[in-house]
């Protein structure tokens, strides 16, 4: 088993191992993210339009 | 069948079925992550050329090959909208776009990070990287054309019919390794050769190739939930859910 040094090591590709797997979280969870917010968002304004702004914008 | 697949294909059941599945295919995306990132990055042993930065592929390979997919899903979809007018299609296509662009994106990124240390370089103008990046020009110009025309169903029909010729550049990437000669390594697995590649790092390929395609389609279902509800904002059933209780 190796240990946990040689593991983030990387055998000396550290720089390159590590900002491809960095980029590849950011890029996922922005794609998962963005999505599911731009839907509540989508949802609460439209909801609030049809109430006829009875509703206060926050 | 016919009446079948119409219902199925109403913007209001499909919002219903992609609202349903959408949380399991994250579950079991988040699954074959967690098994994959081990087996990747743990369980599978340095390669006896390229020593531990092989591990990139787990990234790479996934992201390419979902590049391409992810084009013919978006120009399929938008080949049914524009011939049989099913208006699913138009918003299917129109969801798949930036998804692809960002898979793109990490395979061209995650390459240059690969080549740096391989090949001495992070970018080479050979046949498989510049057809690549032309993908990425099409998502581009696609995500372009559905901002700059404000009409949807005519942005629809522009975008698919960019989307189908763009078509002819996915064969030239699969074949760019065969057809000219390049930096870039062969295919590893092929459907009609052993792939060349040691069982114990080609499981967790499969496995991060998996994880990648459920959070494509989860996403996918996602984004086509948000397009569908700006399309059918002014119908009743929209105005019904956005009123609903399982808002806010």
């Amino acid at each position: 088993m190796k240990s946990l040094t040689e593991f983030f090591a990387m055998g000396g590709y550290a720089t390159y191992v590590w900002s491809s797997y960095a980029l590849a979280a950011v890029v996922l969870i922005w794609n998962v993210v963005q999505p599911l917010r731009r839907e509540r968002q989508l949802l609460r304004t439209m909801g609030s339009r049809v109430q006829g702004g009875r509703r206060v914008a926050p | 069948m016919f009446e079948r697949f119409h219902k199925f294909a109403s913007p209001p059941h499909f919002h219903a079925f992609a609202r349903m599945l959408s949380p399991w295919l994250f579950g079991v995306s988040a699954l074959l992550f967690a098994a994959g990132l081990f087996g990747g990055l743990v369980y599978a042993p340095a390669d006896y050329q390229q020593g531990e930065s092989f591990r990139i592929i787990y990234i790479h390979v996934p992201s390419a090959w979902l590049s391409m997919f992810v084009y013919m899903v978006m120009a399929s979809a938008g080949a049914v909208g524009l011939i049989w007018k099913v208006k699913m299609g138009d918003i299917v296509a129109r969801a798949c776009a930036p998804l692809g662009a960002s898979f793109t994106f990490l395979a061209l990124a995650t390459g240059s990070l690969w080549g740096k240390p391989m090949w001495g370089t992070w970018w080479v103008w050979d046949a498989r990287l510049t057809s690549e990046l032309i993908l990425l020009f099409l998502y581009l110009g696609y995500m372009a054309l559905q901002s700059a025309i404000e009409d949807r169903r005519a942005a629809a029909r522009a975008g698919a019919v960019l989307a189908i010729v763009g078509v002819v550049n996915i064969p030239i990437i699969h074949y760019s390794v065969e057809w000219w000669s390049t930096l870039h390594q062969g295919a590893t697995i092929t459907k009609l050769d052993r792939p060349s590649m040691d069982i114990s790092m080609l499981i967790p390929l499969l496995g991060m190739t998996l994880a990648f395609k459920t959070l494509f389609a989860a996403v996918l279902l996602v984004r086509t939930r948000c397009e569908i509800l700006e399309f059918e904002q002014h119908t009743n059933w929209v105005r019904e859910l956005a009123t609903g209780p399982e808002v806010r």
